[in-house]
């Protein structure tokens, strides 16, 4: 008994060790599939191309045609026109009509997506094309629909309440198998308007643990793995057997301040707090990568945001101290600033499904020690930041912010630091200038007009510090040489596995 | 025996109670928003949370009564039906199949091989106590029971996978990939069952009716299989029963380092997101499984020893 199943064993370690590497292209990354709506795991099935939206992004940015080969909007700016093509077709063999289109947004809109965010009056389809008509301009709506909440599913994928029950996409692979919320089979669809992928067959696994992910590389079972730790990006580095590529990608860390406690609202104090922290030792002993350091609040990834020659935010521990004694603070017996007998002693809040937040608070703890600043951390789940935002007892919060969301920050803009602020965005803070920037650039669609307010609204940020930008993100990618053709998205929209091909 | 089998059937109704009822208490009186927590397990933490949160209080009328809301799964339980995960939406049930599944296979599997290398390595190290395979038997034991789970997830990983290149470090759905997580199970469980057995197995062979199999001149192997192993199980498999609580110990940990989805992974991602139906579904299941176990354990040794019986 014991030796028929020793001989089970040993035969299918013969037999899975010689067909998997045959032809199928392994994949790993650390996204579960939890659910398969796509305002929930959409990514998954748009970044593997599954699905796909109506316009994409490259990866410099810049809006292109997907599932719409064009788009146009009236002169009013209120009623845009999204023309499909011709040629694609669901997985399932039906042809993308604009009425499935459509009914796809409109399920999109009424649920949890940036889609609610728009000013949508109506959605419809007229022949080959799906219409939107809105309330007022809306100059970042294509932009929205590169967002995987918004990819175009057949209407052979949901049951007969609306829910959806299984992905039937457009896009060059189709699901042969899942296994929620780990394992993701895919198929060449033979069905895609692109053309046929190199690669027919692709396995997805969710890998939580960052250092199994990079076993995984080394060890040859996977050919290509997402989101490395810093840890061992120096160490896959030296492997002779695989690829290392790194992005900036539009994703920052920042302190989320209440600038209306007693703490922060004067602009000097989120100034000295800036000028408090020493972003380069933290991105070279925690991120190993000086070039994270955030001198502001957008990458350089992300184009016409950036400005290259604004004043960087750096340490500067003298004109901290200086600018917190302007704001009223003065030493007490144990070093810590009071004011009014009151400490400058506040709680750090911030969560561990980004594993670098809670070292990073740490060494933000000591940083601002020395400028008299009593920092206790807390370390808590990611629901707590919004859920503190908005009961207002949030002191200050380190948290990780996507600009890309939808890859014009406008959109992440508009919320973040409108009326109110945001979840993830300003707190106590009310600043007109931004808000007006804002609103003109969200009904502004010539680029050359945008420039300036783009500059501006920067500006403003870096000024008075509404976030206190602390590091970039990267994402690093690892291949095997057994293939070529990766290409590294920064706004991490789309993959690009059919792209990919066998290395000869 | 029928006796036996109404009795255990009782206990597991009883745990089923118990577990459902304390996992409902917790969770509620845990801090924090639940439509938040949730939101953030379904929708991720780049989402607008907050807003997401009220659809979700809404979608899943989590402003009820709490004591409305514990009836009503009650009442399912009864029915056989646990529910749908606030999560994914997904029946429980079916959850539970693949998770439980998985477990079932990777703990089976630990035990299995960590029955091939301890009760093996206990009966050679029990036959001459104080003997170098004794020694060595203990040193090996403690090492083994002293590196937690998750390091020597590690160590076995950057050999077999990494220098060797024999088993891939993670993955789930064929034998190979099974073998690395069981072999880290099987490891720590078999640092365990060789001492209970060298122990069991030293005390039988100083018995007078071992020492007679001995005089009598049968041949080593054939006084062991006859008088030895029998006489040494009975506190061998009760101390597998014991082993099952370091297999779901264990699990939860191996399964995370090995991206294995089983249902220790299922339990934690459950608690994080507040999924209150999945958690009273684990941890329900998690409860039976033991009742289950002791029932099987104690079968087993009634077998191994009808004295047992006999005085009950």
């Amino acid at each position: 008994m014991l030796r028929a199943l020793f001989i089970t064993f040993a035969l299918g370690l013969a037999v899975t060790n010689n067909s998997a590497h045959a032809q199928v292209l392994k994949v790993a990354g650390p996204w579960e599939v939890t659910g398969i709506d796509p305002a929930q795991t959409g990514y998954v099935f748009s970044r593997l191309q599954v699905a796909e939206t109506l316009v994409t992004a490259d990866p410099e940015g810049k809006l292109i045609p997907a599932l719409a080969e064009r788009w146009s909007v009236s002169d009013d700016a209120l009623t845009w026109r999204f023309t499909l093509r011709d040629e694609a077709r669901f997985h399932d063999g039906t042809p993308v009509t604009a009425q499935a289109a459509a009914a796809s947004l409109k399920r999109a809109l009424s649920g949890v997506g940036v889609l609610s965010q728009v000013p949508i009056a109506d959605i419809v389809s007229e022949g080959r094309d799906v219409v939107l008509r809105l309330e007022k301009p809306f100059s970042a709506l294509p932009a929205y629909l590169v967002h995987f909440s918004t990819i175009i599913l057949a209407p052979s994928s949901f049951d007969a309440s609306g829910k959806v029950k299984q992905i039937v996409g457009s896009g060059p692979y189709k699901v042969a198998s899942l296994t929620p919320p780990a394992k993701l089979e895919l198929k060449d669809s033979g069905t895609w308007w692109g053309g046929k992928p190199s690669i027919a067959e692709v396995s997805y696994l969710a890998v939580g643990q960052g250092e199994t992910r990079a076993l995984m590389a080394e060890s040859g079972e996977a050919d290509l793995v997402f989101s490395m730790l810093p840890v061992s990006v120096d160490r896959l580095k030296e492997n002779p057997r695989l690829d290392v590529k790194i992005a900036t990608i539009p994703r920052t860390r920042i302190l989320k301040v209440n600038a209306a406690s007693v703490f922060f609202d004067d602009v000097e104090e989120r100034q000295a707090l800036s000028h408090a922290i020493d972003r380069v030792g933290i991105t070279k002993v925690i991120l190993r990568n000086p070039e994270l350091a955030a001198t502001q609040i957008f990458p350089p990834a992300l184009k016409g945001w950036y400005a290259s020659d604004l004043q960087p935010l750096g340490r500067d521990v003298a004109r901290a101290k200086e600018l917190l004694t302007e704001a009223g603070w003065t030493p007490g017996s144990d070093g810590i600033l009071e004011q009014d007998g009151k400490r400058f002693s506040v709680t750090l809040l911030t969560y561990s499904s980004w594993p670098e937040l809670p070292p990073i608070a740490t060494a933000l703890q000591a940083q601002l020690r020395e400028v008299g600043i009593e920092i206790k951390v807390s370390v808590g789940n990611s629901s707590e930041i919004p859920a503190r935002h908005g009961d207002g007892t949030l002191e200050i919060g380190l948290v990780s912010r996507l600009y890309s969301i939808v890859p014009d920050p406008v959109g992440t803009l508009l919320q973040d630091y409108g009326p109110g602020g945001s979840d993830w965005g300003a707190m106590g803070w009310d600043n007109q200038e931004i808000q007006g920037l804002v609103a003109k650039l969200a009904v502004t669609t010539n680029p050359t007009e945008r420039a300036p307010l783009q500059r501006r609204a920067v500006e403003i940020l870096q000024q008075e510090l509404p976030s206190i930008p602390v590091t970039w993100s990267e994402l690093a990618i690892v291949s095997s040489k057994r293939i070529t053709g990766v290409q590294v998205d920064p706004l991490e929209v789309n993959y690009g596995l059919a792209a990919i091909r066998w290395a000869k | 025996m029928r006796n036996f089998l109404v009795a255990r059937l009782m206990q597991a109704g009883i745990v089923a109670m118990v577990v459902g009822a304390l996992c409902f208490l917790l969770m509620r009186v845990l801090p924090g928003d639940a439509a938040m927590r949730i939101a953030a397990g379904r929708y991720g933490p780049d989402a607008r949370i907050a807003e997401a949160a009220d659809k979700v209080r809404l979608e899943l009328g989590l402003d009820r009564p709490v004591l409305l809301q514990f009836l009503e799964w009650l009442g399912g339980l009864l029915r056989l039906d646990l529910g749908h995960s606030l999560v994914t939406g997904a029946p429980v049930v079916d959850e539970l199949q693949v998770q439980l599944g998985a477990s079932v296979w990777l703990a089976a599997s630990a035990l299995l091989i960590s029955l091939l290398i301890g009760p093996v390595i206990g009966i050679f190290s029990g036959l001459k106590p104080g003997g170098i395979a004794d020694r060595t038997g203990l040193v090996g034991a403690v090492v083994f029971r002293a590196i937690p789970p998750f390091v020597l997830g590690l160590m076995l990983m950057l050999i077999l996978s990494k220098q060797l290149g024999w088993l891939p470090p993670a993955g789930f759905g064929s034998p190979r990939e099974i073998l690395l997580p069981a072999l880290t199970l099987a490891l720590g469980l078999a640092a365990m069952s060789s001492r209970v057995t060298r122990n069991a197995v030293a005390a039988v062979a100083k018995t007078p009716y071992f020492a007679f199999a001995r005089h009598k001149g049968l041949p080593e192997a054939i006084v062991v299989r006859r008088h030895g192993i029998r006489n040494a199980a009975i506190p061998v498999v009760s101390y597998l029963g014991l082993q099952a609580i370091y297999l779901v110990e264990g699990v939860v940990v191996v399964e995370s380092l090995f991206a294995y989805p089983g249902i220790g992974h299922a339990l934690v991602h459950a608690i994080v997101e507040r999924d209150i139906p999945m958690v009273q579904g684990t941890a329900l299941v998690m409860g039976l499984m033991f009742v289950a176990i002791a029932a099987l354990v104690d079968a087993i040794s009634l077998w191994l020893d009808p004295r047992f019986g006999r005085a009950a």
